[in-house]
């Protein structure tokens, strides 16, 4: 009918479905998780219904109540009021609920409903609602409510034909947007709201006589005061174990395909052509190689976290986790932001817009990137791999994987310790604000949805190898080979490059912490990612060794460095703000260069402070 | 019942939601956020605590409780769960 395509905006309480719908009704992949808070930014798609009219859809996060107490609510509140800049107000606002538990969403809908936008209440997740036997008078609710319903299942394929097709005809329909009434309700507003949304509930819905005994009994497990515990410490511990073991064919077949291409291009070209034959063989096999080898292992780590997101896992662990957290100056939603930031720092940054409080939300963004993301699983493995052996301890415990485990525990500690300081001196008067947090029932991960999402983690990592590496190891392998070393040159001809040039002037300043120029060179282009050193050793010790140093760039760390640099490397990369993505980010949220600039200064402080402890330690204790 | 502040202490049956145990099962009297241990302004946490479900007539069970302290605990509230910690809870009188 119209030709301008029409708005509608996905609102509702937080974990109703909202983003898979968006998906299902988009075709996109936007990030789905069993937990509260998942959504903290705007997302627009679109699509055509099946009667041909283009529809712009907005998911927004989710929300209690338009108040907007926190920045991603804030979002939500602005576009439903049309304050948004550059937003015009949604057509039809799609309220999202789920099913099973409509509580606080009908709530959520009669304050909606004072914002006098044209409405559909749309009740997902209505498959899980039918398998518990809770039966719903759409009708009488509809009646009660005022206002048109329609169930969905947002996870199965044709679950929202109904949606699209009442929504076609509300479309057909012309809809007067009523004049807003809204105000910031009270909390005699809020209590009226909630009894008459509960009296609805009551002739409307039969609840089943057996409620979802199934989460209570996991629940009892997994909560249990003693026994909860033991299970976050044995999936973690199961975790890096995996890492390490189940990653160790692939990875090794990956490496014996790369050194095999090496040995290729080498027996291919000509042999006059030896500077093309060491920019493919050093630069890009050596180089981009040796970060492309670490796929499997980010595999593996955000298939856990994927898991356990979508089983409804991370809710518990923050409960788990609350009292430590909150003993370190935390904030009770601090912990799935922080939790996310092993993958990633900067979706945890992002994620840190569900608290509310601004002082609690700093402190949070500030640790951030202390915990170990995924980028720091190349540094650390070929660290460890090179140093640490494949023994067995206790009889059933990989040693390479407990050091791995030792250095998240590390990253984590020293997060908790930061805040704890940071509270001490600057905010010594603020207590942190309440944990209050919807436990979500468990529900079976969808194989399809962790698949597309470990499949997009793994295209970002090839990505960014393909990019940012590429385009670092391109200029290292440049440093590294020119100027050529004169004629009868003595050594190898690296040491006439710029590289050794920068190197030798950097290794003065790194000397105290065990660093030598070859590192020296890493450290500056792993400014631009953390994996980026990987590839720079890989380059720099190839260049410099000829072609066995190519294929094994662990084998030959283990001659060049004594176990104290190892351990200080190690080290170093704990604490080191090596990311300039996260700084950017860090900038962004924080809304000024000021932040930025003490967390890059305080991490870098650290590790250096860190890394010269250990390094002296160790040499005092002999290891060599 | 609000017309006598001293209704709560009269009913020996009405305590705070922070100070109940584990397997607790009661019914939501009221909220009063003025005498809790939270950060929050009286005002403030009791909107929380209203937008969270807990309002008045609320059956309330604790299903699980932390392992430092007690703290925090999981309070079904009608058919969802809420994970909160003692202090805020101190705000909800239950019977
Ligand atoms: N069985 C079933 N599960 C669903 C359905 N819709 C969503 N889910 C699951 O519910 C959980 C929450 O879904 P999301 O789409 O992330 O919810 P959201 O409303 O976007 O959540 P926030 O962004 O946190 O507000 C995920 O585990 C989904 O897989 C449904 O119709 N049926
Ligand atoms: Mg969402």
């Amino acid at each position: 009918m119209t030709t301008a395509s029409l708005r509608l905006a996905l609102v509702g309480a937080p974990n109703t479905g909202k983003t898979s719908l968006f998906n299902r009704l988009t075709g996109s992949s936007q990030k789905v998780a069993n937990y509260p808070g998942v959504t903290v930014e705007r997302k627009s798609g679109g699509f055509v219904t099946p009667e041909g009219r283009s529809v712009t859809v907005l998911d927004l996060p989710g929300t209690y109540s338009l108040r907007g107490r926190s920045p991603d609510e804030e979002i939500t509140r602005d576009i439903v009021l049309g304050r948004f800049d550059g937003e015009a107000v949604p057509d039809l606002v799609l309220c999202v609920a789920d099913a099973t538990n409509l509580r606080l969403t009908l709530r959520l809908v009669l304050e909606l409903k004072r914002v006098g936008r044209p409405m559909m209440l749309v009740l997902n997740m209505i498959d899980i609602a039918k398998r518990r036997g809770v039966t719903i008078d759409l009708d009488r609710m509809s009646q009660e409510l005022g206002l048109p319903i329609v169930t969905s299942v947002a996870v199965r394929k044709g679950g929202v034909d109904e949606l699209l097709k009442r929504t076609d005809e509300f479309l057909a329909r012309s809809h007067e947007a009523a004049a807003s009434e809204w105000t910031t309700p009270t909390i005699a507003d809020l209590k009226a709201a909630q009894r008459e949304a509960d009296r609805i509930i009551a002739v409307a819905v039969t609840l089943p006589t057996k409620p979802d005994t199934l989460t209570n009994r996991i629940d009892s497990v997994v909560l249990h005061p003693v026994l909860g515990l033991v299970v976050l410490a044995v999936i973690l511990f199961v975790m890096f174990q995996a890492v390490f073991t189940w990653a160790q064919p692939a990875m090794e077949l990956l490496s014996d395909g790369f050194s095999a291409l090496g040995q290729l291009i080498h027996d291919v070209l000509p042999e006059s052509w030896t500077l093309l034959q060491s920019f493919l063989q050093n630069g890009l096999i050596s180089g981009v190689g040796s970060v492309i080898v670490f796929l499997p292992q980010i595999i593996i780590i955000f298939l856990f976290i994927l898991l356990l997101e979508d089983f409804g896992y991370m809710a518990r662990a923050a409960f788990l986790m609350d009292r430590i957290m909150g003993g370190a100056g935390l904030h009770g939603r601090a912990f799935i932001p922080l939790l996310s930031s092993f993958a990633c720092a900067i979706p945890g940054i992002m994620a840190t817009r569900v608290i509310d409080n601004p002082r609690d939300r700093l402190t949070t963004i500030l640790i951030a990137p202390l915990m170990t993301c995924s980028a720091r699983i190349p540094v650390y493995t070929l660290i460890i791999s090179a140093f640490v052996p494949a023994t067995t301890v206790w009889g059933f415990v990989n040693l390479q994987g407990l050091v791995m485990f030792g250095l998240y525990a590390a990253g984590i500690t020293s997060a908790l310790t930061v805040s704890a300081i940071a509270k001490f001196f600057l905010w010594r008067d603020h207590a942190p604000a309440p944990f209050m947090l919807e436990l979500p029932d468990y529900k079976v991960p969808r194989l399809k949805s962790i698949a597309i999402g470990v499949f997009n983690r793994a295209k970002m990592f090839l990505y960014r190898a393909g990019t940012t590496i590429l385009s670092m190891m391109v200029l290292i392998w440049f440093l590294a080979s020119f100027p050529q070393a004169p004629a009868g040159a003595e050594g190898p001809a690296i040491n006439y490059s710029f590289a050794a040039m920068i190197g030798h002037a950097l290794e003065p300043l790194l000397r105290p912490i065990g660093f030598n120029w070859q590192i020296a060179v890493a450290l500056i282009p792993g400014m631009a990612a953390r994996e980026v050193a990987v590839a720079a050793l890989g380059t720099v010790y190839s260049i410099e060794g000829g072609k066995e140093a190519a294929d094994a760039i662990g084998q030959v760390l283990a001659q060049k460095w004594t176990l104290a640099t190892a351990l200080s490397m190690l080290v170093w990369y704990i604490f080191a703000p090596q990311c300039a993505s996260t700084l950017a980010v860090i900038r962004r949220e924080t809304g000024g260069a000021k932040w930025m600039v003490v967390t890059f200064l305080y991490m870098l402080v650290l590790a250096y402070a860190a890394s010269f402890l250990t390094f002296n330690l160790a040499q005092a204790l002999g290891l060599h | 019942m609000t017309g006598d502040p001293n209704s709560s202490q009269d009913n020996p049956r009405d305590i705070r939601l922070g100070h109940a145990d584990r397997g607790f099962v009661g019914k939501i009297i009221r909220l009063d956020a003025l005498v809790t241990g939270s950060s929050l302004s009286a005002q403030e946490l009791e909107q929380r605590l209203v937008e969270m479900g807990f309002v008045e007539g609320a059956r309330v069970e604790i299903l699980h409780e932390g392992t430092i302290r007690r703290d925090p605990i999981a309070v079904r509230v009608d058919n969802i769960t809420i994970a909160l910690r003692r202090s805020e809870a101190m705000a909800v009188i239950v019977e």
